[in-house]
């Protein structure tokens, strides 16, 4: 995954102003920025509230609705571990549970070295391939203890 | 000629390796100084045996699978390219049984296919559905499509030609068409193989439901969880536009139509009609009351025809066989076929798609072979997150919406999830209501506070906390969830509680004479 951008006022308000024609733009506009800075940066807010003629309030709302969106950068990788009801029932639960150890952190939290982020997803539609995961936007199936340390062994040495 | 590969690059077979098997392809092409067409194609849904490669003979094509990156220099020493012997040879798939007994409609060419290329689309049957509406026009296409009997796919059933009747009927400038490819069900994965593997087929019954409705606009809503179906179909939206299968004139037809990506972002609820279209105007994903439907006031408070994507995929076979070929498979008033994902802890996983009517066992035994793991199946959830778990003792129902609805439960978007003797009964009820207290939009009482206190009960009643009346909590929570909720999330979640304390009391720690009804 490459790094994100830092925070710019100009670079988010050009980003703003390249989506903010089309139709219910806001969700556009937030994958956008996600997509440059790693997280929807605060300051950001009041930029779309602006745009779009919300209140700050109506944008915060919208921001804070969607697991996907981030109020802070994540680590330099992104595991997301399915532990959805497929998964489950071919040990992700036990999965996502020696990972956590094996990071030292819980779900949603960032290592101490920023190397890794760990989220929770609910189904990557790879349900025929339990258990499944993410990192870094690449796909993975059939995984397990072994095979998973392996992923972020490679991961973090990158 | 050059020999031609078929190499599946579903997401699936890519979580299996398939990235890597297609560079050692490469590689030992290049080695051997062969020239070799690769054909990208999606997932013939075999998943146990992806990736899995396909090689083109004068016998037809034949499969070799699950392949490994480091199988592959081996299996171009045994005569790859003829077809040779190899342990990893599978044969012709047509000949395979799990697709032997499938009648494939709407996946009948997901796998087969180049899936990015209009010709080889056309060359399948491709936009002979839409050929035919255009010369139909719009009140017939709609008339079709009802007599069809399709009924929603995404769970609710509903009529697809009603919905789309009632849009029609609708007087606006503008109307729209949505398709949900909010596919949040764990258990299910068929509109991201559609996507992925044959993304022209949801194009064209988008367009045949835009000429059918009077709508020139369409949304996908995908979610962010897909982003191969992201891709792909984003490729393929722009070469229809190219081909003029999209746009002001829709195959040199006076109907203009074309469609736009949009792509959600991590909520569950976005798969509920009302919540995904609030998304799509970019807001929170909150439900609205019905009424108004969707299909009088919808997107921007336009009328809105609402489908699920293997409702509209199903579509174009509906117009180019006729609707009664469609209408005379099937079981009572669940007409057609039905994609069911077969998933969980299960040998057999993947795609099956057949008529109604198959009875759960059928599925699950015989079609799925048993466990993976070897050890007996306890419980199986139909229908996603939502739907019932189902004990052995009712695996004679047949997959029909009637017949589950009688067995309290639903088929919802056709996923199967099987579990076997290590499940924990209390744990997935607790589960559960977990999920539906993380995904809740909020908007009614009954779901959002329902759920977290579902979770503590359910809590307590692990604990053995005076079990009895605990229990009897539960059992009057969840009939406030089902009555109260504004929408399925909340009214549906009682449907693998109750079914999990019902089917299997003992995980509750009661005894099973003490509950048995």
């Amino acid at each position: 995954m490459p790094g994100f951008e830092p925070w710019s006022a100009e670079r988010g308000g050009a980003i703003i102003a390249a989506h903010k024609g089309q139709e219910g733009a806001t969700l556009p506009i937030l994958h956008a920025l996600q997509d440059a800075f790693g997280h929807v940066p605060r300051a950001a807010i009041p930029l779309i509230a602006e745009a779009l003629n919300l209140s700050r309030a109506e944008v915060h709302g919208v921001v804070s609705f969607y697991h996907d969106f981030r109020d802070a950068a994540p680590g330099a990788h992104v595991l997301k571990l399915c532990r959805a009801e497929a998964c489950q029932a071919m040990g992700a639960d036990a999965l996502s549970a020696a990972a956590r150890e094996q990071l030292r952190i819980d779900w949603n939290e960032t290592t101490p070295d920023g190397s890794v982020t760990l989220e929770p997803v609910f189904c990557l539609g790879l349900c025929a391939c339990a258990p499944a995961a993410m990192l870094d936007g690449k796909v993975f199936g059939g995984l397990d203890r072994a095979r998973l340390e392996g992923l972020l062994k490679r991961a973090r040495q990158r | 000629m050059k020999p031609r590969l078929f190499v599946s690059r579903d997401a699936g077979a890519l979580a299996l390796g398939a990235d890597e098997v297609e560079r050692a392809i490469i590689a030992a092409e290049r080695r051997r100084g062969l020239d070799i067409e690769i054909v990208r194609t999606g997932s013939r849904g075999l998943f146990w045996l992806e990736p899995m490669i396909e090689i083109a003979t004068t016998e037809g094509r034949i499969a070799y699978g699950p392949v490994q990156a480091a199988d592959v220099e081996a299996l171009f020493d045994a005569g790859l390219l003829d077809g040779g012997p190899h342990p990893l040879r599978l044969g012709r798939p047509e000949d395979m049984p799990f697709l032997k007994r499938q009648t494939r409609l709407t996946f009948a060419r997901c796998g087969i296919v180049d899936r990015l290329s209009l010709d080889d689309y056309r060359a399948h049957g491709g936009y002979r559905g839409l050929e035919r509406a255009i010369a139909l026009g719009p009140a017939a296409t709609v008339e079709e499509v009802v007599t069809s009997g399709l009924r929603g796919r995404g769970g609710a059933g509903f009529p697809t030609g009603i919905k789309w009747r009632t849009t029609a009927q609708a007087a606006a400038p503008q109307k729209y068409i949505v398709c949900n490819a909010d596919e949040g069900d764990s258990g299910t994965f068929a509109d991201r193989m559609i996507m992925e593997g044959d993304p022209f087929v949801l194009i064209e019954g988008m367009t045949i439901a835009g000429i059918a409705a009077g709508a020139t606009q369409g949304y996908i809503y995908i979610r962010s969880e897909y982003p191969h179906a992201i891709e792909i179909l984003g490729r393929a939206i722009a070469i229809a536009r190219r081909s003029g299968c999209l746009g002001a004139r829709v195959l040199g037809s006076p109907y203009a139509f074309d469609i736009e990506i949009r792509v959600g972002a991590g909520a569950y609820v976005c798969g509920e009609e009302t919540a995904l279209l609030e998304s799509l105007e970019g807001k929170r994903g909150m439900v609205r009351a019905k009424p108004p439907l969707p299909a009088h006031k919808g997107l921007f408070g336009r009328p809105t025809v609402v489908n699920n994507v293997i409702s509209l995929a199903s579509v174009p076979v509906i117009l180019a066989e006729g609707a009664a070929a469609y209408r005379d498979l099937g079981l009572g008033r669940s007409r057609g076929t039905l994609p069911i994902q077969l998933a969980g802890n299960l040998q057999h996983r993947g795609l099956f798609e057949a008529a109604f009517g198959l009875t759960l066992g059928e599925l699950v035994d015989d079609i799925g072979g048993g466990t993976v793991s070897g050890r007996p199946v306890r419980a199986v959830q139909v229908g996603g997150p939502l739907g019932a778990y189902f004990p052995r003792a009712l695996f004679d129902t047949p997959f029909d919406y009637e017949a589950f609805a009688a067995k309290n439960g639903l088929i919802g978007h056709g996923g199967v999830v099987v579990f076997d003797d290590t499940v924990d009964m209390a744990r997935q009820a607790r589960f559960a209501m977990e999920f539906c207290a993380i995904e809740s939009c909020g908007k009614c009482t009954p779901c959002r506070i329902g759920s977290t206190r579902g979770v503590e009960v359910i809590d307590r009643v692990i604990a053995g906390d005076r079990r009895p009346e605990t229990l009897a909590l539960l059992t009057e929570l969840c009939e406030t969830m089902r009555l109260g909720s504004l929408c399925a999330l909340g009214g549906f979640v009682p449907y693998p509680v109750i079914s999990a304390l019902t089917h299997f009391p003992e995980d509750f720690g009661i005894r099973k004479a003490a509950t048995a009804a």
